[in-house]
């Protein structure tokens, strides 16, 4: 079968998660040309990667792969959008080509990415996401014999110990920055999502013999090259830990760039949608972490919702909609549990780099009074991530709220930038058979 | 890892055995070396592995600015850290 990308896709999707993955099946099932655009080498977005490229023995990854395998998709991989020039046509870039990206329906499901806060030491090497970290691992990156700390908030903290211990590391810490009152409540909390409260026993049990601290937060890094060790903050007293990685991240935010570079409505930093998954502009859909931090179970239903409905099948949605608002009240769970504490506000010294693109201390930062005063005068969050890093963080340090997302929303090849801002694109014309998934490469 | 080992390319000139299926990143951190070196001096590795921070920068057989974390390796890459 030959599908150029000329003629629009009746429903494209942007992000191949567990979100895209789902929407994209449901709404070929009911026949239309659906399409999927990823910036990573494979689909599976965070949590199954690794799971869908290699043999697994995740059942729920595995179970989702061989539904997406028999729906008929036009799969785009290592392609990464970057902006629209006009309604209905996104641009995507890969290594190196470019493609005009046409849709009469869009379903949105770019995902999340982890929060980071700066404390002196963070950006010494081998200081890396708590999920970051794992998502190292898992493409390749030997831990076996490493001693791992683990630090931050959230519940992908327990999820990343125990896949790390898995795989041979020593974890001798995880801290959780949130008090144990915190902690309980949303461990009773529990009981009304039966799945996840079998996970969080399985979490448990793989953990026994870890210590796990509540009211514990990494407070600096020390090291020559690379980290060597790392002070943590426990319940009130400091303690140094020597370690070869520290994995650290505090809970997710969600990538709303493209959604509110198209022009759809936010809402607390999510993108606000109908109960079709529907965003503010007609035709336009969202699904998985972008409309709220929920986890991998109402990231499915909501891409499934968001699918059917973008497809025209709407009862078929509807029947969905009991099950959605069961699994949304644990996001709601979650942002409760694992609130930041004020503390953490002041970890970084006048030194402490806010930007990492461009090496912009706390000290020069502080002088601004907003985000946009900040990135004039000190090109903090004007480099390469913009803003993706340092944004959230003076979000919460100086609560500074994120200007009007401009295009390109990723560093783009100054050709590609050409070509997509002009009048009357020419698109490259993609054929079924050049889009098998390839490698990302990335120049500017 | 279940991954065989396969994919030879070399970083900063040496030698460096992966398994198949695994990114540049990887193969830079089995390699010993940090990414790239900050606009004030200080290396800098991979710290998001989603391709968010571009702090994983690398030059692939001469193309700048590559995000080694959403890389797969193949025989023969020349990778430099030298940015
Ligand atoms: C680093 C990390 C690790 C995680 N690990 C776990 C875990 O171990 N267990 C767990 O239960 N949950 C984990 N989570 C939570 C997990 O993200 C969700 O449960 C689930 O994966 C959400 O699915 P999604 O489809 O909404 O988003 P995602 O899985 O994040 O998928 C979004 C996809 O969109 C793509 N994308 C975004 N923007 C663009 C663009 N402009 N162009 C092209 N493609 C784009 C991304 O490459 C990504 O593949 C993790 C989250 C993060 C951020
Ligand atoms: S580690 Fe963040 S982009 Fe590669």
């Amino acid at each position: 079968m030959n599908k150029d990308c000329t003629s629009p896709f009746d429903v494209l999707v942007v992000g191949g998660g567990p979100a895209g993955m789902a929407a994209a099946m449901r709404a070929a099932e009911c026949g239309m040309n659906v399409g999927i655009v990823d910036d990573n080498a494979r689909l599976g977005g965070q949590i199954w990667r690794a799971a869908v490229s290699s043999d697994s023995h995740d059942k729920e990854a595995a179970k989702w792969q061989s539904l997406f395998g028999a729906a008929s998709v036009t799969t785009l991989c290592g392609k990464r959008v970057f902006h629209q020039s006009e309604p209905g046509v996104l641009w995507a870039e890969g290594s190196d080509d470019l493609i005009a990206l046409r849709y009469k329906n869009l379903i949105l499901a770019t995902g999340a990415r982890e929060r980071f806060l700066p404390f002196p030491g963070w950006t010494l090497p081998n200081v890396m996401g708590a999920g970051g970290l794992q998502a190292m691992v898992k493409s390749g990156l030997p831990i076996a014999g490493k001693s791992v700390v683990v630090a931050g908030t959230g519940p992908l903290l327990l999820a990343v110990a125990a896949y790390l211990r898995q795989q041979g590391a020593a974890i001798p810490i995880v801290c959780e920055q949130a008090p144990w009152s915190a902690l309980l409540r949303f461990a009773g909390s529990l009981v009304k999502w039966p799945a996840k409260i079998a996970q969080t026993f399985r979490l448990k049990k793989e953990m026994a013999g870890t210590p796990f601290v509540a009211n514990s937060w990494p407070v600096a890094a020390q090291g020559q090259g690379a980290i060597e060790s790392v002070t943590i903050s426990r319940g009130g007293s400091l303690e140094t830990i020597p370690c070869d990685y520290l994995a650290c991240g505090f809970h997710l935010v969600a990538n709303i760039e493209l959604p509110s570079l198209l022009g759809c409505e936010i809402r607390g930093g999510y993108v606000n949608v109908d109960e079709f998954q529907q965003t503010s502009l007609p035709g336009i859909f969202c699904a998985g972490e972008p409309t709220g931090i929920g986890g991998v179970e109402v990231s499915l239903v909501e891409g499934e919702i968001a699918g059917l409905a973008g497809a025209g099948a709407k009862s078929q949605a509807q029947r969905l909609f009991k099950k959605r608002a069961k699994l949304r009240n644990f996001a709601g769970a979650l942002d409760r549990a694992f609130a930041l504490r004020s503390e953490l506000r002041s970890l970084a010294s006048p030194q402490t780099l806010i930007c990492r693109c461009e090496d912009v201390s706390y000290a020069r930062v502080e002088e601004h009074t907003s985000w946009r005063s900040a990135k004039l005068h000190t090109r903090c969050g004007m480099g390469p991530c913009q803003g993706r890093i340092c944004g959230p963080v003076t979000e919460f340090l100086f609560q500074w709220s994120p200007e009007s997302v401009r295009p390109p929303i990723f560093p783009s090849r100054l050709k590609s930038l050409g070509a997509a801002t002009a009048k009357a694109p020419e698109p490259v014309v993609v054929t079924r058979s050049s889009v098998k998934p390839r490698p990302l490469g990335m120049g500017m | 890892m279940p991954m065989p080992s396969a994919v030879t390319l070399t970083v900063n000139g040496a030698e460096v055995s992966v398994p198949q299926g695994a990114t540049v990143a990887a193969a830079v951190a089995m390699a010993g070396q940090p990414c790239r070196v900050s606009v004030s001096g200080s290396p800098r590795g991979p710290l998001c592995g989603m391709g968010i921070c571009f702090e994983c920068r690398v030059r692939i057989d001469g193309r700048s600015h590559c995000r080694s974390c959403q890389i797969l390796c193949e025989p023969g890459m020349d990778v430099k850290t030298d940015e």
